[in-house]
């Protein structure tokens, strides 16, 4: 099969855009990726986004958007998978070009969540869990994940304080990123301090409600070089997704997200590589206790030593283990069905050696992405070339 | 607010909701809630009614400050998995117990209660919930 990689990047800063519409976000990052990779036409357009007929009352955003950018009558297509629709959408575009149907691929994720009042954005993002079974009962995102920290907590001995570590190295990191939401350091106390939301979860064990659209541009390894030098080439080494029980009781363990390990073993076996080559991690870190396990179902830390990987100041720019390079979904912020594209324009910046916040030498990272509790993951590795 | 609950879609999960009534498997006898078209366990689709006792324990619970729209009038509410007498682990709302008295392994039991209203004229939505036995 044909080597697909990354050409081009673009992306707005993640924040509060009231000023501005899905549209707008979506073609400025767009077009800010087509200008990157030197295209002035795609094939394809694949658009990741979770919930924009609750969040904006639009659908059909291939058409919206590719319109709206001006791309001609291309197919464009919007791609779906809840809070991992970015990761499932770059994933589909990267499927197009390596099948030899299309050549240079488009990919936006883009979500407008601020033109909602609150309490329904959080209804809208508790219609990734299961409506009839989880929603019924009044439960909110936030507290399924609360559940499951809480029984992370006792099972292996961690404090609220232990876990607030993922917070902390995500602000330190988000503090240099200057598309992040949030670029001020915070300390443990400044999560201890801040109110529950969902007890044992406080406000800063959480990744804001965001507005935000990022892009790539995928080609062939061989038209790429119509395009740009190697220097700007990133290759899609590996990649693999999975879903798991949607309904977070139905699950067979509640601290293990199988649905992550299943990904990253395909992804690991496409790429021929292990977890211990990966330089840099962009895991899903909606809520702290979720950056723990998703270290552990990735295979970088055995189970119940995720949160032992930030104790020791493993998870840092310098650690072995450095994950949320740009700030993560806590700081960059999180515009759900965006956050899988944000992290590979991040990795792409890391692997060609433009972040603002270096790996030295960054040759392989990883992005995972998690939609639901848990129960659709794509993970993604890519490569220098 | 959104749009109220449509009563149809509510009807389909009567007895489920109001009786705790989910499947087991006619091949391998796996028992889980809610019922479900294909056994988790084998695939097989012969799928029969069970009745849970409605019996559990406390496997981890959650208060709910911030609840989703419609949910509003009863925040802070306790939120917690039941691990069931029979296997089975389902998510509901804890009631009529001071959230400082919830712990890992409290027995609960099942109970009917009103889940959530649509506002002046609609539909009220009732369900189980679970609450400490009454001795
Ligand atoms: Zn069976």
């Amino acid at each position: 099969m044909r080597k697909p990689v990354i050409i081009g990047v673009g992306l707005t800063p993640v924040g509060e855009h009231w000023r501005l519409a899905l549209r707008d976000l979506a073609v400025e990052a767009l077009l800010n990726a087509m200008e990157d990779a030197g295209v002035d036409k795609v094939d394809s357009l694949y658009v990741g986004n979770m919930a924009s007929g609750s969040f904006v009352e639009q659908e059909n955003l291939g058409a919206l958007i590719a319109d709206w950018a001006g791309l001609g009558n291309i197919p464009a297509v919007k791609v779906e998978a809840a809070c991992a629709s970015g990761g499932a959408a770059v994933q589909e575009g990267v499927k197009a070009v390596m099948s030899g149907l299309e050549d240079v691929v488009a990919v936006v994720g883009v979500e407008k969540m601020t033109d909602a009042w609150p309490s329904d954005a959080t209804r809208y993002l508790a219609y990734a869990a299961d409506a009839e079974w989880e929603l019924f009962h009044g439960v909110s995102f936030v507290a399924l994940n609360a559940l499951a920290m809480r029984l992370y907590m006792k099972e292996y001995g961690y404090t609220e304080e232990d876990l607030a570590l993922f917070a902390v190295n995500a602000h330190t990191n988000g503090a240099k990123n200057p598309y992040a939401m949030f670029k001020k350091p915070i300390t443990v106390e400044t999560v201890m301090k801040s109110p529950y939301v969902a007890d044992p979860l406080k406000l800063f064990d959480a990744s804001p409600i965001a507005d935000g659209a990022a892009a790539v541009i995928i080609t062939t390894e061989e038209k790429a070089k119509e395009f740009v030098d190697k220097a700007k080439m990133v290759e899609v080494a590996g990649m693999g997704r999975a879903i798991d029980t949607i309904n977070l009781a139905n699950r067979k363990e509640f601290l293990f997200l199988r649905a992550a390990k299943v990904a990253a073993e395909r992804a690991y076996k496409m790429a021929g590589i292990e977890v211990k080559d990966i330089d840099f991690f962009e895991v899903h870190d909606a809520f702290t206790v979720m950056a723990a396990l998703s270290l552990e179902s990735i295979g970088a830390a055995e189970r119940g030593k995720g949160a032992m990987l930030a104790k020791e100041g493993q998870i840092a720019i310098d650690g072995d283990y450095p994950i949320q390079t740009l700030g993560g979904l806590k700081a960059r912020g999180h515009p759900v069905g965006a956050t899988g594209v944000y992290q590979t324009v991040e990795a792409v910046w890391q692997l060609r050696g433009e972040a603002p916040n270096q790996v030295p030498d960054a040759e392989i990272g990883l992005t995972q992405n998690i939609g639901g509790t848990g129960s659709n993951i794509t993970v993604t590795i890519l490569r220098r070339v | 607010m959104g749009r109220p609950m449509q009563v149809a879609r509510y009807w389909r999960h009567f007895k489920e909701k109001y009786r705790l009534i989910g499947g087991k498997c006619k091949s391998c006898g796996h028992v889980h809630f809610p019922k479900r078209p294909v056994c988790p366990e084998c695939g097989s689709q012969e799928i029969e009614e069970f009745q849970f006792s409605g019996k559990g324990k406390v496997v981890s619970w959650t208060i709910v400050r911030n609840p989703p729209s419609g949910y509003e009038y009863y925040k802070p509410y306790p939120i917690a998995l039941v691990e069931l007498e029979e296997g089975p682990v389902v998510l509901a709302q804890l009631t009529d117990v001071d959230p400082e008295e919830i712990d890992f392994g409290m027995e609960v039991e099942m109970v009917t209660r009103k889940v959530r209203e649509f506002e002046e004229d609609g539909i009220i939505l009732y369900g189980y919930k679970f609450r400490p036995p009454i001795k």
